[in-house]
């Protein structure tokens, strides 16, 4: 704040306390002509009410006298005069800074000891696991659910089936730095509905599900020339590119000759935001660890 | 002067009155008009863009800040939750602010980036589907109302005129940028983009 300002401040406030002493003052002063303490002052109202001339209930006046000397003290200790830091040299951000610093001092040494512990360990440490599992209703339920079990559209992290591998440590790198799924439309490619139909029933035929022999047939040759390269001839998908497999039961986003079309027509662009710089190392450290103990 | 002067005169109890309750904010906002710290936009601010815009009138429309505050407060229960806590700075292009004073749901001050925009999108049309513990409204319609491009580029002069620095290229061009765009592409855009400024943790 400029020294502008802040004189600015200091003269407003300081006039409006030493105004407030003296309208009080000047209030109950004695004047002339006035009626004396306890006298009617000679006002009528309604034809019998009478004003007398009461002192003020010394509580009151009390009270105005100590909201006064308050704000002295406040002003002496905190920072109110512009740029007056105050005896306690009190600022919001230091307020703030020392609670992290006591929370670090804290839990520091806790959370230190869990990153340097691989995950395969944590994941078997009971406490661990509860600290993991706060963290996770806390930054990931919203998403992935309070049970990890996911949403349409959001995978389950409570089953063995992975996009990106289940290893602890592509778990943690999905948590630090995110994933960015790209299913491209391919409705064009297929050479629209009749293609894409076929597509759709040598998916579904690739789970065991019964199917019309001609479409799948017709199918297969198109899924080996268009979507072999990202979920491979078997169907199977690739975790080094986040491409689903095809041939179980699991379906992110459903399992339906409709659900299925929709997503070959369209693509889809399922992100993991990263929280590498919200997280810090440690928190998805222990994360990692709790998600993986999920599905062990 | 006394007592009887100033109350039966009723102009000169007014301006008494006036110059009372006056002072309050003649030392505690008039000085903010004048700092640095709450006229100077942070670091890698950015006006909104167009879409941005008009999601952010699809927010205010829907009173979205009747239950979600845009306000960080520095202590640290808030700031693990939701990031690095809330500075003037991030403010100065907003007209009107939507900091709100009530959280029924969690603060937005920084959910840009936090979730993907095909999280917003189930999210928005029936929040059951992904939390079922939400008792947040559905809102449907917005993935069928159009935005209106003839409205855009008078908002962002509007906006020009409060002192957003936007170019007259960017006002000419706000009509083609929200063409065809729904308004749950508009609110979405500007949802991802709360917050982005700062990109520290704490």
């Amino acid at each position: 704040m400029s020294s502008f300002w802040s004189n600015y401040i200091i003269i407003l406030t300081v006039l409006n306390i030493v105004g407030c002493l003296w309208l009080i003052k000047w209030a109950s002063k004695k004047r002339k002509g006035e009626a004396s303490e306890g006298e009617v002052t000679g006002h009528v109202w309604d034809g019998n009410l009478e004003e007398l001339n009461n002192p003020m209930p010394r509580w009151w006046l009390w009270l105005f006298y100590i909201t006064i000397i308050f704000s002295a003290f406040y002003l002496w200790l905190y920072p109110g005069l512009g740029n007056v830091e105050g005896a306690f040299k009190w600022t919001q951000v230091g307020q703030y800074e020392d609670e992290v610093a006591q929370a670090d001092k804290q839990y520091g040494p806790l959370f230190a000891k869990y990153a340097a512990t691989p995950i395969t360990e944590l994941a078997k440490d009971k406490k661990a696991k509860a600290i993991g599992q706060r963290l996770f209703l806390t930054y990931c339920s919203t998403c992935h659910g309070s049970d990890a079990k996911g949403a349409p559209g959001f995978p389950n992290l409570a089953d063995k089936d992975w996009l990106y591998g289940g290893s602890p440590e592509s778990i943690k790198e999905s948590i630090l730095n995110g994933r960015s799924g790209v299913m491209p439309a391919m409705g064009a490619a297929l050479g629209g509905d009749k293609g894409i139909d076929e597509v759709v029933s040598y998916v579904q035929s690739l789970s065991g599900r019964k199917t019309d022999a001609a479409e799948t047939k017709a199918g297969k040759a198109k899924f080996e020339m268009m979507c072999a390269a990202c979920h491979q001839k078997s169907g199977e998908g690739n975790t080094t590119l986040g491409a689903a497999n095809l041939t179980d039961t699991i379906w992110l986003y459903g399992g339906s000759a409709g659900a299925i079309k929709k997503v070959i027509t369209e693509g889809r662009n399922g992100q993991m935001p990263a929280h590498k710089n919200f997280l810090g190392e440690d928190k998805s450290h222990l994360l990692a660890a709790y998600v993986y103990s999920l599905s062990q | 002067m006394s007592h009887e002067k100033i109350e039966t005169n009723a102009g000169l109890l007014a301006f008494f009155v006036i110059l009372v309750i006056s002072i309050g904010g003649l030392v505690e906002i008039v000085p903010l008009f004048f700092m640095k710290e709450t006229t100077e936009p942070v670091k890698d601010l950015k006006p909104y863009t167009a879409l941005q815009l008009e999601g952010r009138d699809v927010y205010i429309r829907e009173g979205c800040y009747t239950c979600h505050s845009q306000m960080i407060r520095p202590f640290r229960a808030e700031t693990e939750r939701y990031g690095h806590y809330s500075v003037a700075g991030e403010f100065v292009y907003d007209h009107p602010f939507q900091w709100g004073s009530k959280r029924t749901g969690p603060d937005l001050a920084r959910v840009g980036g936090r979730y993907s925009d095909d999280w917003h999108r189930v999210h928005l049309i029936n929040p059951r589907d992904v939390v079922p513990e939400s008792n947040m409204p559905g809102f449907p319609w917005l993935e069928e109302n159009k935005i209106d491009p003839s409205m855009t580029p008078k908002k962002i002069r509007a906006m020009k005129l409060l002192g957003v620095p936007y170019t007259q290229k960017e006002i000419d061009e706000a009509g083609d940028a929200v063409k065809g765009k729904t308004e749950m592409d508009a609110l979405i855009a500007y949802l991802q983009v709360l917050g982005t400024s700062i990109k520290t943790r704490r």
